[in-house]
Order: C-alpha cells, then structure tokens, then sequence
C-alpha cells in the first residue's frame, strides 16, 4: 500500500469523529489532528483501534500517544505494515 | 419563591409514532405500536412482542454528526431526538457546535429506569470476558452510565443549568417532570427539559420475563397484547422511546412570547416504604393514595375539577387496585369518576420513559380536546366493571378538556403524580 493511499484512509478514519468536516476534507500529512480538526481527545483511542482494524496492525501506547498530526498517523501506519 | 411553570414545548419518539403529529395521530386513531421481535423468539422469551420506535436511524443520522452517532446507543437516539424537537417546537434554535455560548438558565433532568443495556450486553461485557478492554474504546461509559441521556442533550443544546439523571423504575419519566417543576417553580432554573429515555434491548427485558409479569398470550396478535382494565389482560408489554417536555418559568414563557400549552398545576412524589400491602414490586395504596391527594392539594383544587385520569395501568393484576385508589383518592363514585384511559395500550410500557411518553400524550390531549382511546379492553376487568362508562375505547372530542391528572408507580414501591391544565389565555 502506498503513502498516498494509506494517507486517504488515515484521513477517512480520522474525519468520521472530526468536528470541522471542511478542514477534514482538505486535511494534508501537516493537518493537527486535535486543533484543526477538531476531534475530541478521548475519541483518539477510538481513532487508534480503527486504524488497527483496518490496516490489520497492533498499535503501542507509547507509539499511539505519539501521534498528532496525519502524516504521524501515516508514518507510524506505514513503519507498522511494511 | 414560588413560580408558576408552563410546557412551552415537546417532543417523542414513540413505538407508534416518532414526531407530535405522527404521535397524536396514532393516539386518536387507537393505532398499537406493538410488534412481534423475531429476535425474542429465537431467545426463547415467553413474551415475544415489544414497542419498539420505527425508523428512529435514519431520522438520527439527519440529525446528528457521524462522531456523536458511533458514541449513542438507542436511549441515546431516543432521548436526543426528543429532547432537539422538544427544544425547536418551544422556539428555540439548535446551536451550533462550535458557537461557544451556553444557556445558564436551561437545565435537563431526563431519566431511565434501565440504562444503556444493549451497550453493556452487546460491547461492555463480551469484550472485557473476552480479555479484550483495550477494544472497547471511548464511547462505552458515556453510553453506560446512568446520566448518559441527559449528558449527551446537554452537549447538543449547550445546556448550563443543572443537567442528571433521574432514576424510579416506572415513575422515573413522570418523576422527571415534577422535578422540574419544582426546581424552576424555587427560581433555580428559567426552562428544564424534563422527562425519560428507555432502550430497546433484549437485556432490559429478560429479567421481566424471567418473572412472568411479561404478556406472553398474544405472541401471534402484538397489537392485542396490551391490554390494560381488561378482564384478559394478561401482564405489561415492554416498550421503549423517549417523551421530552420543555418546563418553562411563566415569566420567562411570556416575556418571551412563547406557545404555551398546558401549566402544571401541582405534583407530588412519595414511596410506600414496602408496608400496608407495598414491596419492592408493588404498591402500598395507601401511599398511591396519599400521593395522588398530596397533588391534588398542592395544585389547590377541587377533585371534582379533574377531567381526565391518564394511569400508570399497565395491564397486569395491578390495575383494579390502581382503579379503586383513584376513586378514593378523588372522592369519586363510579357516577363521578372522571374519564380514565391507558396510553400503555397502545405504547406497551416504556419503563423510564413510560410517564415522559404518557405525559406528552396528555398535553396533545389538552392541546387537541381529545381523550385517546383505550385500546383492548372491549372486556372491562370484572373489579374495574363499575367505572366501565369511565373507559373510552373510541376516541373522544372533548374540547370542554381542561385538567388531566397522571400518575406513575414503580419497583421500590415509588409514587409520583402530576396535574396539568391547558393554558387558556
């Protein structure tokens, strides 16, 4: 799976509990997941499992705990499935 | 501080109708929202039928965002539903989520009597069984606990004001209501959203067929199954939804112009303490009694005044009792007694939601002149017999309808009773 398609799915996942619909629509790998989309902060570890089910991974506290941005969230996907 | 409090709006979603129009329709017109669950056939209920509210999804997702609907269970629907058309149909609009102002002097007190059950047995207990909690996610303990409903409201309709969660078994929705009152009749809140939510959900319902006070006779007929005053009737018919009523201060309802339905005239709240004849599933009369007079006279009016009785009568051995109560709460004959129908008729009953769901029936009723049907009960209980001439089994036009009184009893032998009278200006 490439970067850009990995990419499209983070920012699906994420835009389902994103408050700001529009930002999510346009959201690129620099795109705050908190402060520009406007997700609530307990909805990250639901945000985390669905990345786990849908890129078949297991993600670590430490490494979810780590992600703020999309392109953390891509990074940290991409490091998993390779 | 005593102030007089006004319904300025509604809102319900009802296994015969989600909506006020729908709702009232159905109750005019004796429709039962009763249905058979095929699901309960399979789990080898002894009662297989349930009121269960139609198309409540799909009205959800034109209502809500994609993130709020994966954290709301179906009390949460219900109860949201209700609470957002409540909140519109008393003139308000719904604020936007990122408009930061909230309204300090508008409160929630919306029960249940269950909880979010289906959560709990489809997500919460498999998963942490299964060694599997780290799965559960964020959205299980808004979803599970008690205060869920009116949490959630809160959020949609930026409340400030006191926001909980009343819990009395079968009194909890009608509980709901004369809270409020209370809390904005001391000046402690300007408008309440009061009432109950109650799930859909096999788990709420399990334990009330375990005990056999469950229907279990009319599987093939649901909308026979129901049936209380009659001589067949044959034990409750669990049910579901949410009713809302929006409380609103006089002052706050006039100076702001707003359509006022019904004031609520008195109310009153007690418990039999399980003596005289009241246990954990029944009640003592003469605490149902003294509730009913205790509402009587903090609305400071004549029995005889009292139009209308919509009951608790939920169609199970109770309801002769509850009749007879009526009668000597109100000084009444059966000459006198004013006429009594029960919404669970058509409802099934609604637990936590059930005195919400029925109290909304009763302002429709004082709004529109009418008293609803009672349906399936052609075989008037033999005790209940004298007060036969009472029961309607067609709908009535009343506009002459002026003051309904509501009762609603519950496990823990709790009472709760409340008067409205429509507004005439």
């Amino acid at each position: 799976m490439d970067t850009s398609e990995i990419q499209a799915k983070v920012v699906e996942i994420i835009g389902r509990y994103a408050k700001n619909k529009e930002a999510a629509a346009t959201a690129t790998e620099t795109t705050n997941i908190l402060e520009d989309l406007k997700v609530n902060s307990a909805r990250l570890v639901d945000v985390i499992l669905d990345f786990e089910d849908e890129f078949d991974i297991e993600v670590e506290d430490d490494d979810a705990d780590a992600v703020n941005t999309v392109g953390d969230a891509v990074a940290l996907i991409q490091s998993k499935v390779a | 501080m005593s102030r007089r409090v006004v319904i300025t709006g509604l809102g319900v979603v009802a296994p015969n109708g989600t909506g006020l129009d729908a709702y009232e329709k159905a109750l005019r017109g004796g429709v039962s929202g009763i249905r058979h669950i095929p699901l309960l056939d399979e789990l080898k209920f002894g009662c297989r039928v349930a009121g269960v509210p139609q198309g409540v999804d799909e009205l959800a997702s034109e209502m809500f965002a994609e993130d709020e609907l994966l954290a709301m269970n179906s009390s949460h629907r219900y109860g949201s539903i209700a609470a957002v058309d409540a909140w519109i149909d008393a003139g308000f609009d719904r604020p936007e989520r990122e408009d930061d102002a909230v309204n300090w002097e508008a409160g929630a007190i919306i029960g249940t009597g269950i909880g979010g059950l289906d959560t709990t047995g489809e997500k919460l207990v498999p998963m942490v069984d299964a060694g599997r909690v780290r799965r559960l996610g964020s959205t299980i303990v808004e979803q599970v606990m008690g205060s869920g409903v009116s949490a959630r409201v809160s959020g949609l309709l930026a409340l400030g004001n006191q926001v909980t969660s009343n819990s009395s078994a079968c009194s909890t929705g009608a509980e709901a209501v004369v809270e409020g009152y209370h809390r904005i009749q001391a000046g402690r809140a300007e408008r309440m959203l009061c009432g109950g939510s109650e799930g859909s959900s096999q788990y709420a319902w399990g334990g009330f067929d375990s005990m056999r006070v469950l229907c279990r006779k009319f599987n093939d007929e649901p909308e026979k199954a129901s049936r209380p005053l009659s001589a067949s009737a044959a034990g409750f018919v669990p049910g579901s939804g949410a009713g809302i009523l929006h409380l609103e201060s006089l002052e706050s309802a006039e100076a702001r112009g707003a359509r006022i339905y019904a004031e609520i005239l008195g109310g009153a709240l007690n418990c039999g303490g399980h003596r005289g004849g009241g246990s954990m599933t029944a009640p003592n009369p003469t605490s149902v009694q003294r509730c009913i007079r205790q509402a009587v006279d903090t609305a400071g009016i004549d029995p005889q005044e009292i139009d209308a009785i919509n009951g608790h009568l939920t169609a199970t051995g109770a309801d002769p009792r509850e009749v007879s109560s009526w009668a000597a709460a109100l000084d009444a004959t059966p000459e006198t007694f004013p006429v009594i129908n029960s919404t669970k008729s058509m409802i099934g009953h609604g637990l936590g939601a059930a005195g919400a769901l029925e109290s909304v029936a009763c302002i429709l009723m004082l709004q529109g002149g009418f008293v609803h049907p009672s349906i399936n009960c052609e075989d008037v209980h033999p005790e209940i017999e004298p007060f036969a001439a009472s029961i309607p089994h067609e709908v009535r036009d009343t506009p002459e309808l002026r003051t309904i009184i509501k009762a609603g009893f519950g496990f823990g032998d709790v009472n709760v009773c409340v008067i409205f009278r429509k507004w005439a200006v």
